[in-house]
């Protein structure tokens, strides 16, 4: 009589699933990283959380990083999954603004590991006082440098921004372009932009701007343009980096055409994908501009959210609480070549990784990045106008007083 | 015929022509035969920059066989076919109902009825895509197979009435005088009697439907997001974000996108170009 | 077109008096049952969007939470919006540089228009464009274009000079983009065009002929006017695809750089439903306005037809 039973059930559930609801048990996650470390980070975690709750049923959607982020917007309304990637800081604001992601402040207040080991990161998850999402990993900004061309060409480290432009010198004369970039998709030129405006007004006053307390034709970030402008002059990016998009960019570097990169640190499986080997790349912060100014980094965070449309929220949070474990968190990340957020985790003995904490961690400020930082439609504009402004550096004016206009618009 | 047939020039002209002929199509190919090329490379040939010299060795099969095995390429042209048939399907059907009751009765709204069907098939699909999109959000179809057949089919409805009016239009009315005379009632004379005159008009607007929709990139954006939906065209973009600098497999998968509305359109050639020239000339 | 017109009802309905209601109305029921299907969907998809995008072009909204009415602000905000002006001279060149596509056709048909042996193949081969998806025409001529390894790159290093940034660089990437998309376009001309010449009467180029009309004067003075229902549909088609130029910007550039190579549909996309905003009322206003620029030819081609249509009966 009880398998009679069991198997009615399990035939009623059947006919669910057939019917194309998910019942209790089943996890859809989606994902926005389909290249090769990031994919088989996330899979790994996948597995070894499928591994400890055998009973619930995981389906992974894996997305291009680009496509998804236009079609969250659509599947949070439409067709939720029970949990998804996205960015913390004010690229989750509109999303928790309108109710489409899951409060999970309990989850951080009960959660042991949750509420002790993320104190450093916790703020950049906070909305309105409440947490909505969990990280998974973060990693520094930098410039990333052919050791092997610095050495042929005797360029050390630059530690000073007199430093930079001096082995930008050296590099050209050795017919070497000193930086490879790929604006196609905008938001590289933001990472330039970030540093620069950081070394040259600090965090703070970044912080003003995007928050949009400080205008674009403010003097002070004129003259972050105008050491952009030197930038361009002096250290030169690769030609036609409009029409390439990040990884593109790779080729030069890995060619030897171009030396350095501002670049996150995902960028090392790439350029390692590429054919370089550790002894030919390394990393160094970005120099110093204004002296005396209190260092600040760019440290995005990657993070795992619930949508408020979720169908099985139960199991959504035990997939956030899993992630959040320390082995989880160090083992996705060396895999990935990022940073745990969580403080108990092991970090990879790797040099990229170390200096990379190293970095981040005696910072003053942690910045998440222009587009993340920035509301999205002036993260657009903006993030025209500083490609516009590497192709067109005589167009300054116009370009800023243009971004002064959405700005006003924008924060009304 | 114009102009003047070949043969009536002298030798040299005709030689000049039939050595010029291949050569022109070579060139007006040449983006298709440079992309095939492509796709027959190794990942090494694109790495070291020869893209354009003798492949240095066939991949044919190792790269098909990747784009099927490294990425959901499958789905997406499963996905494909499963919104292009029945998209045919019904708007052929629409149509049909639609062109007979528009040529063959003669009522004040039949004359500005056709041109709302023809004006609509002319509008720009942005005037359409908020609301769409969030009607297919509010019903459920968001992200559904059945949502992009549904606006696909009521779209090219407008297109298909157009079609099938005119080419009914142009059956001898006398048959179906003679029909009604008899006392056949009208379903009956368009079924038994109108539709196996169409057939030619239903081929040829099948094949057309199928083209359109098989390619359909804009709503395919709109109104899908995930694996479960996306089309082959929608999909062959995120592999070129996937693959990224393998031009090689790129190609290959932009290629196999290729394959079906190519094929429809070297088996049923006749009917496609009749379709293409027959609906609209004919006012 | 003479055929006999079809009966009016009178005749019928006064013969016989005693049928059901449905049998004496049934002329002018019929066409409705037979049109209702067609005129649901094509309602519910097509004629009540267009009106309901003209209602959330007064509002402000994010497609999340509540509209809220704004009039005519957004038309206000994009008469003041560079990327608006951009993307209307885009849109421009997009429609005269598409119908290119035109004479080029015709210029091939003519060129095709033989009986050769293998003709066949050949007309099918260069028509072969048309039938492939634009996603993967904008891929090839992405590819095509790249300075660093695409042909154009190998044909400017074989002279020696350093290869453009044909899509990176503002002042051609329109260009490089609408001469991707006049490559399906051309082919799609040319087949109406040889259809259309082979519906030409030969007797009429015999009277030419003996007119003593030869090469150019024959095909303008003869040939072309008989070429007219080609034409004028090779006008409308490629009139509504320029304007509909979606595809081939999303793949090809996604209106950069920097904006500079958008046209109306792509920045009413961008605004309405990408990455960067959510901004359906401003969105729907630049789609009014796309609407509007249609409708000035959909109501010329409407009008042509109607006066065929007297014409023919």
């Amino acid at each position: 009589m009880k398998s009679l039973f069991k198997s009615t059930i399990i035939g009623a559930a059947a006919v669910v699933l057939m019917a194309g609801t998910a019942s209790a048990g089943d996890l859809v996650i989606n994902f926005d990283d389909p290249n090769p470390a990031p994919k088989a980070g996330f899979e790994a975690a996948v597995e070894a959380f499928k591994k400890a709750n055998p009973d619930i049923n995981v389906t992974v959607n894996i997305n291009d990083r680009e496509a998804h982020k236009t079609a969250i917007r659509n599947f949070l309304s439409a067709d939720a999954p029970d949990v998804t990637s996205w960015y913390p800081g004010n690229r989750m604001g509109p999303f928790v603004d309108a109710g489409q992601f899951e409060d999970i402040s309990e989850l951080w207040a009960s959660d042991a590991n949750l509420s002790t080991s993320f104190e450093a990161i916790k703020p950049t998850m906070t909305r309105d006082g409440k947490q909505w999402g969990v990280p998974y990993s973060y990693y520094q900004w930098g410039i990333y440098y052919r050791k092997d061309i610095f050495e042929k060409n005797n360029v050390s480290e630059p530690k000073t921004w007199d430093e930079l432009l001096t082995a930008c010198d050296s590099l050209k004369e050795a017919g070497v372009t000193p930086f490879t970039i790929g604006t196609k998709f905008l938001w590289t030129a933001a990472g330039v932009f970030d540093y620069l405006n950081l070394r040259t007004n600090g965090y703070d006053v970044h912080n003003d701007l995007t928050a949009g307390k400080v205008k674009y034709t403010d003097p002070r970030i004129k003259e972050t343009f105008a050491n952009w402008q030197t930038m361009l002059e002096r250290c030169s990016f690769v030609d036609n980096h409009a029409t390439m998009s990040w990884q593109d960019a790779v080729a030069p570097f890995a060619k030897g055409e171009a030396a350095m990169y501002v670049m996150g640190n995902f960028a090392v499986a790439a350029f390692k994908d590429a054919g370089l080997t550790d002894d030919q790349i390394d990393y160094f912060q970005f120099p110093e501009i204004t002296p005396g100014l209190a260092r600040a980094e760019e440290a995005p965070a990657d993070a795992f959210f619930i949508p408020a449309n979720a169908k099985n929220k139960e199991d959504a949070k035990k997939f956030l609480s899993f992630i959040a474990q320390p082995e989880v968190q160090a083992e996705w990340n060396k895999t990935i070549g990022q940073l745990p957020p969580n403080s108990k985790s092991a970090i990879a003995d790797d040099k990229f990784i170390q200096k990379g904490f190293e970095a981040v961690s005696t910072a003053s400020g942690l910045a998440q990045f222009f587009d993340r930082d920035a509301p999205a439609e002036m993260a657009k504009v903006g993030m025209e106008g500083f490609q516009e402004f590497m192709v067109k550096p005589d167009r300054l004016d116009a370009i800023l007083e243009r971004l002064d206009k959405t700005q006003e618009r924008v924060y009304k | 015929m114009f102009p003047r047939p070949i043969e009536k020039s002298s030798v040299g002209v005709r030689t000049a022509y039939k050595i010029f002929l291949p050569i022109a199509l070579f060139i007006w190919l040449l983006p298709l035969l440079a992309i095939f090329m492509t796709s027959v490379r190794s990942a090494a040939d694109i790495n070291s920059g020869n893209v354009f010299g003798w492949p240095s060795s066939f991949q044919i099969i190792d790269n098909y066989t990747a784009v099927f095995t490294q990425s959901d390429a499958f789905t997406y042209f499963l996905n494909s076919i499963k919104i292009t048939l029945p998209t045919v399907a019904i708007s052929v059907a629409l149509a049909c109902l639609a062109g007979y009751a528009l040529a063959i009765y003669r009522f004040k709204a039949a004359l500005p009825l056709f041109f709302i069907f023809i004006a609509g098939n002319f509008v720009p699909f942005q005037i359409l895509m908020v609301p769409v999109r969030q009607l297919s959000v509010e019903t459920g179809l968001y992200n559904t197979v059945t949502g992009l057949v549904l606006f696909h089919a009521a779209f090219q409805t407008g297109f298909c009435t157009l079609f099938m009016r005119n080419f009914i239009r142009a059956l001898p009315m006398e048959l179906i005088e003679s029909a009604r005379i008899d006392g056949v009632g009208e379903f009956r004379i368009f079924w038994h009697l109108v539709l196996p005159l169409v057939r030619p008009a239903i081929a040829a607007l099948s094949v057309l439907v199928f083209t359109f929709i098989w390619n359909d990139f804009f709503w395919a954006t709109v109104l899908t997001n995930g694996e479960a939906s996306k089309p082959i065209t929608a999909g062959v973009r995120a592999l070129n974000g996937q693959f990224v600098s393998q031009w090689h497999l790129v190609s290959a998968a932009s290629l196999l996108a290729a394959v079906p509305p190519v094929l429809m359109f070297f088996l049923m050639q006749k009917h496609f170009i009749a379709g293409l020239t027959l609906g609209a000339t004919k006012g | 077109m003479s055929s006999v017109e079809s009966l009016d009802d009178a005749s019928v309905v006064t013969a016989v008096d005693n049928r059901s209601w449905y049998k004496k109305n049934r002329l002018a029921i019929a066409p409705w049952l037979f049109l209702t299907p067609a005129i649901l969907f094509f309602l519910v998809y097509v004629i009540l969007p267009i009106f309901q995008s003209i209602w959330i072009s007064f509002h402000d909204w994010d497609g999340l939470g509540e509209a809220t009415w704004v009039g005519l602000a957004n038309y206000v905000e994009l008469l003041d919006d560079d990327r608006f002006y951009t993307s209307l001279w885009n849109n421009l060149l997009w429609l005269f540089l598409f119908l290119l596509a035109v004479p080029a056709g015709l210029f091939i048909a003519l060129f095709l228009n033989q009986t050769v042996f293998g003709m066949r193949l050949y007309k099918s081969l260069f028509f072969f464009p048309f039938v492939i998806s634009q996603v993967v025409v904008g891929l090839i001529f992405t590819w095509f274009y790249n300075p660093n390894f695409g042909i154009i790159a190998e044909i400017w290093n074989w002279f020696g000079a350093s290869p453009p940034s044909i899509l990176g660089d503002e002042r051609y990437v329109t260009y490089g983009i609408i001469v991707a998309g006049l490559w399906p376009q051309i082919a799609y001309c040319m087949i109406l065009y040889l259809t259309g010449l082979n519906n030409v009467s030969p007797d009429q180029v015999e009277a030419g002929r003996l007119d003593g009309a030869k090469g150019l004067k024959m095909l303008w003075y003869v040939i072309l006017p008989q070429l007219w229902p080609a034409t004028f549909l090779a006008i409308v088609v490629t009139v509504i695809g320029a304007l509909r130029s979606f595809d081939m910007i999303a793949i090809m550039t996604q209106g950069g750089p920097y904006g500079s190579s958008n046209v109306l549909s792509y920045f009413m996309y961008e605004q309405a439903l990408s990455e960067y905003g959510f901004r359906m009322g401003y969105g729907s206003a630049i789609a009014v306005v796309l609407f509007l620029i249609m409708l000035v030819f959909i109501s010329y081609f409407l009008w042509s037809m109607y006066q065929e249509e007297k014409g023919g009966h």
